[in-house]
């Protein structure tokens, strides 16, 4: 227990240092905010002017689905985070310290789940002023952007056995994209998965992106009884399908990355 | 006679197909700085990597203060600091919050981790950059600021992997008077470099490495005196004179010898450093020949290689 609790700590450490970058190189901030407004902008008023949702307002529908690419996308920096202080000897250097195993990983994954928290304010906001409206409690709502960044989270984890794993930044950028890219649009993020060819459609429904995406609709009370969910188990019931992705994500991914940070050394 | 801080006994480690460590054994007293030398590829990093507990050997065994780098590697991790090749200090931030953050992740309250920060900033002569960002730091400085980084427990073992590489002249002397500092602070120091001048100035005990191999240890007078520290090169001005000088230079400078005949160039190791210069040209000039150049100089790394393994650097059988 002693061990968890020293763990969190030096992961605090870790984190505030990560964290005190992003504050004094501002181009992170602008950039890792601009693109969220510029994406939020874009599918509104883009894809917005094309596709019709059935007794509901595009932008209200796409909003849950924008937000889930996006976080998904920002828990990718992870893995790029880990591999840059790989390649710096920095990982090293705190494998030489007397320091709990886990702290790396632990400082690294919190404060990038930090900068997701930023992001979906900021989308959020533009959300707002684009037209999108929260219809729920303020608690579901709040539960909504709960289960988003706690799947995040999970990702997170999967991107640091990434990291930890290959030669470069370079690479966890480009496996990365070629991964999630695709698990972000095979999904119910942008249209209704009703119309998709089969075995796209079936890929769609139980892609653990829809059930985060449905269960952010929900709670956000983003949905239209004109347009119901499929019906599939993951998506009839989105925030249980969505906490438990996460949750065997987290158990598969987090002794990997440890193991993986364990026999890490850099080359 | 008290117990080595540094042991190693017939360690190993493979790589693929290879072996990066071939039984290599090292015994460094408290207090001593133990520089291993070497080419690219020797296994002194490799050394370094299994001592510092970063990577476990596949034979041999290895202690640090008595603890087993495998068995022990929390234990041995309360008593060591390293620097690597690369520095690991952040550019945003500046020197004072590098310390802190290093301090606290040494276990210091946040109050403690700042005063040893502005400590480490005077005993490493960067108290006026303590509060500029990294980025405006020159070579020398960022890697004192490193060394202190790894020093925030006083740890009575330091690792330096190739400490001064990438340093100009200045910056490596001002390097070296730091490691010096820890040395005689009573601090074991274990470093690699690929630098003879280096060792020679640091290191209390040089183990010359080769293929995952010890191939000569001792001091450096010891280890100069086996290989013939200093060298005269002289050039002349026709190449039909070569033998002649050869010859000359055989007779007085008393070393083994070494032609160049692309540079016009005779090397001859040097016995006696204090005469040789004079003793030469004086020679030269006896026997007629018009040199156009004498020069003393020390031993390059490749010459040392040279004389003990035959090889030279890039693994060519000598003529």
């Amino acid at each position: 227990m002693n061990g968890f609790v020293e763990a969190l700590a030096d992961g605090a450490v870790v984190a505030k240092r990560n964290l005190i970058k992003v504050k004094r190189v501002p181009d992170l901030i602008v950039f890792a905010t601009l693109s969220p407004i510029m994406f939020v902008l874009l599918f509104a008023y883009v894809f917005g002017s094309a596709i019709e949702i059935p007794g509901m307002n595009y932008r209200e529908f796409l909003m849950a689905g924008i937000f889930a690419q996006t976080v998904v996308f920002g828990a990718t920096i992870t893995g790029t985070g880990l591999a840059e202080d790989m390649q710096k000897g920095i990982i090293d250097r705190f494998r030489s310290l007397p320091m709990a195993r886990s702290a790396v990983l632990i400082g690294r994954t919190t404060s990038d789940l930090l900068n997701n928290v930023i992001v979906i304010v900021v989308m959020s906001v533009t959300g707002l002023i684009v037209g999108w409206r929260i219809h729920s409690s303020f608690l579901e709502a709040l539960a909504g952007f709960g289960v988003m960044l706690l799947f995040a989270y999970a990702i997170s984890w999967g991107m640091a056995v990434v990291g930890l794993a290959v030669r470069s930044p370079e690479v966890v950028n480009n496996a990365s994209f070629i991964v999630i890219f695709p698990l972000t649009f095979i999904a119910n993020t942008f249209v209704g998965t009703t119309n998709l060819p089969g075995p796209l459609k079936a890929f769609a429904e139980w892609n653990p992106i829809s059930a985060v995406t449905q269960a952010a609709r929900e709670l956000f009370g983003n949905t239209s009884p004109g347009f119901p969910a499929p019906d599939v188990w993951p998506l009839r019931h989105p925030v249980l399908a969505s906490v438990l992705w996460s949750l065997v994500i987290l158990a598969v991914f987090i002794p990997l990355a440890i193991r993986q940070y364990r026999k890490a050394v850099s080359r | 006679m008290s117990s080595p801080v540094l042991f190693a006994e017939g360690l190993r480690k493979r790589f693929g197909g290879y072996y990066a460590l071939d039984g290599f054994d090292l015994s460094v007293p408290a207090g001593t700085v133990c520089g291993l030398l070497g080419p690219n590829g020797a296994g002194k990093t490799t050394v370094l990597r299994i001592l510092s507990t970063l990577m476990r050997p596949d034979g041999g065994r290895a202690t640090v203060n008595g603890f087993d780098v495998a068995r022990q590697a929390a234990e041995v991790r309360n008593h060591i600091g390293m620097i690597g090749q690369q520095s690991t200090v952040d550019d945003i931030l500046t020197g004072r919050e590098n310390l802190a953050l290093w301090g606290r992740l040494y276990h210091l309250s946040a109050a403690n981790a700042r005063r040893r920060a502005d400590e480490l900033l005077e005993q490493f002569g960067l108290t006026a950059a303590g509060s500029k960002q990294v980025k405006h730091y020159s070579g020398g400085m960022r890697r004192r600021l490193d060394l202190a980084s790894s020093f925030i427990t006083a740890p009575s073992v330091m690792f330096l992997d190739e400490p001064t590489a990438g340093l100009d002249p200045r910056n490596r002397i001002e390097m070296w008077s730091a490691v010096r500092a820890l040395a005689l602070g009573g601090t074991t120091v274990l470093l690699t470099t690929q630098l003879l001048d280096e060792a020679d100035q640091l290191a209390d005990q040089i183990v010359l490495m080769d293929g995952g191999r010890e191939i000569a240890s001792g001091t450096p007078d010891e280890l100069k005196a086996r290989t013939g520290g200093d060298w005269i090169d002289v050039t002349v001005r026709n190449i039909a004179e070569i033998p002649a000088a050869a010859g000359v230079m055989a007779r007085t400078a008393g070393g083994r010898l070494q032609t160049t005949p692309a540079e016009n160039r005779v090397s001859a190791a040097v016995t006696n450093r204090q005469h040789a210069l004079t003793d030469v040209t004086r020679a030269l000039h006896a026997a007629g020949i018009d040199a156009e150049d004498v020069t003393l100089r020390r031993a390059t790394l490749d010459e040392v290689f040279l004389l003990l393994t035959g090889q030279d650097l890039e693994g060519e059988e000598a003529s």
